[in-house]
């Protein structure tokens, strides 16, 4: 149990698009003890209100030393937050929960949409930092090619072999979901890994797809969450039988195997 | 220099300090060992236990709401067999006082716990949760109500040798008559509030944000009724007050102790800042310090009234 509490420093906060920032913070406790697919909790202010801290996956860490987090202003709490200067202290609480697994994973193929993009970004890292890396696809969804702003360029540059775009409006490649680019660019041949983080619905597609293909699949998921360390127990999901007791996001995830919870 | 002496007493029970964890907020205490050193604390009250396990409420089960939360987590729990066998362990080696939150649907589940866990070695008290539905009487809690109050605190005071704790509903007319009741029952301390029943609702679906509909409220949004209940309970009755409500600094701590309560119980704090227990600790002892007192037990009851 790496977990801790850490005052994170703020070096960049950087708006990628109109609601996006990328925050990146000096929090060598966490950056240290990383894994993708884990997440930390913020307090985006010490006042109270909002009251909770807010879950947000690790983008990437750097040199050991450094946290980078990818958010979309979606409340009180990310607007506070993305409003932050560098050199302002944050109370990070992480890294926690479980990761993504792909030791011996000869095939993988990473699929995100918005900001479900973020934890894979940490992932495909990781991944292609190997001698041999395995063979790696990116897919990435938005709404609108603005929202994706450099993350395709990201992944490229870490040598992603195949990078692939699906925008709602048609912006920029694929005029449509991004699961849809499944059946093209998963060939044939190979024992397909997927690895997915979105929106409810876009990793639904994807899990069915891989059910009917016979591939693995891991997906990271998002819930309301008062703690993050498994105390609150709000974080409750069905699991795929819908019957036992609830799995809890936090402690159980955030990354399961597909096959372990409930697609309703 | 002279630690400070932070020693309260309830009943034949002394605490090392008056801060306690609220139960469902601290989980089984090892889910804060990262954050907190545990042995610092007073005591802490483990997640409410039931005979059997209980799979708790679909979700959604929480939404914040300004200054606090709604929770509907429906008492999700491991059952009391598993309780003892894998989670007792742990907490014997704590080095902190733990009390067991205990819950039923009728005077025999709660009999039977408070029983059983007498046979448990590394418990020092039991609290009773009466905010449960009675099944057996058509659902009213045991809580809302007087006589039944007192009936189930009895039932579990006849059945186990541990000191039974109280833990009082703030949904009633008069929590002071709850509180006389389970006074004559038996019990040796009483600790209030648990959550204030609430509601939230998702304008653009229409719906309401919890599964549950309903849930309860907690927090700092809480902290005034939660305190204004204590000191009308301290007043009402002879045994120990432990405070629970929105406590989240030394001084909401203190306020508490001013308004009668022997001892505090921090909950939803917990989530904000997971050491939130413990940095009370030391803010009581450096109180004690600075206003050269003998004791934090000074302070109990001290309030001032025009």
């Amino acid at each position: 149990m790496n977990q801790c509490e850490e005052q994170g420093e703020i070096v960049r906060q950087e708006q990628l698009a109109p609601e996006i920032f990328r925050l990146t913070l000096k929090a060598p406790q966490i950056a240290s003890n990383a894994r993708p697919g884990q997440f930390v909790m913020v307090q985006t202010t010490p006042c109270y209100d909002p009251l909770l801290r807010r879950p947000l996956s690790i983008h990437q860490t750097i040199g050991n030393e450094q946290v980078q987090l990818l958010y979309k202003v979606a409340g009180k709490g990310t607007r506070i937050l993305a409003a932050l200067p560098p050199g302002q202290k944050l109370n990070l609480t992480g890294p926690l929960g479980h990761g993504f697994d792909l030791a011996g994973k000869q095939a993988i193929c990473l699929v995100g949409g918005g900001m479900g993009i973020a934890p894979l970004y940490f992932l495909a890292r990781e991944i292609l930092r190997a001698t041999t890396p395995p063979k790696c696809i990116v897919l990435l969804g938005a709404r609108t090619t603005s929202e994706l702003g450099s993350l395709p360029r990201d992944f490229m540059d870490i040598g992603a072999t195949e990078t692939h775009i699906a925008t709602d409006d048609g912006s920029l490649g694929h005029h449509g979901f991004v699961a849809e680019l499944l059946p093209q660019h998963l060939g044939p041949g190979h024992q397909w890994t997927v690895c997915t983080c979105g929106p409810h619905p876009m990793m639904k597609g994807v899990v069915s797809q891989c059910r009917a293909q016979g591939w693995e699949c891991q997906v990271s998921l998002e819930t309301m969450m008062a703690c993050g360390i498994s105390a609150c127990l709000g974080c409750a999901i069905p699991r795929a039988d819908l019957s036992g007791p609830y799995l809890h996001v936090c402690k159980d995830g955030p990354v399961f195997k597909a096959e372990e919870v409930a697609w309703l | 220099m002279i630690e400070a002496n932070l020693r309260v007493t309830i009943g034949d029970l002394v605490f090392k300090n008056p801060v306690l964890t609220a139960s469902g907020t601290f989980g089984y205490a090892k889910e804060f060992a990262p954050y907190v050193n545990l042995h610092h604390l007073g005591g802490v009250v483990v997640k409410g236990i039931s005979l059997e396990p209980r799979r708790g409420n679909p979700p959604p089960r929480i939404v914040e709401t300004a200054g606090g939360m709604l929770n509907a987590i429906g008492l999700e729990n491991v059952g009391l067999d598993r309780f003892i066998t894998e989670k007792m362990d742990y907490l014997r080696g704590i080095g902190t006082r733990v009390i067991v939150n205990i819950l039923g649907d009728s005077l025999e589940e709660y009999q039977e716990l408070g029983q059983r866990l007498s046979e448990v070695e590394g418990i020092s008290a039991l609290e009773v949760n009466i905010s449960c539905p009675n099944v057996k009487k058509g659902g009213v809690a045991f809580g809302t109500d007087p006589t039944m109050a007192e009936a189930v605190t009895r039932a579990v005071c006849a059945h186990t040798s541990l000191p039974v704790i109280v833990k009082l509903s703030p949904n009633v007319n008069d929590i002071a008559q709850i509180a006389r009741g389970v006074e004559a029952g038996g019990a040796q301390a009483v600790s209030l509030i648990n959550t204030l029943l609430g509601m939230a609702i998702d304008v653009k679906s229409r719906r309401p944000r919890l599964a549950n509909i309903v849930g309860g409220l907690s927090g700092p949004a809480i902290k005034p009724i939660a305190l204004r209940m204590v000191w009308q309970v301290a007043q009402a009755v002879k045994i120990p007050v432990i405070g629970i409500g929105g406590i989240t600094t030394t001084e909401d701590a203190l306020e508490f102790l001013l308004a009668g309560a022997t001892a505090i119980e921090v909950g939803t704090a917990n989530f904000v800042n997971p050491r939130a227990s413990q940095e009370i600790v030391e803010g009581l002892a450096r109180y004690v310090t600075e206003n050269r007192l003998d004791g934090i037990s000074e302070v109990i009851g001290g309030l001032i009234l025009p």
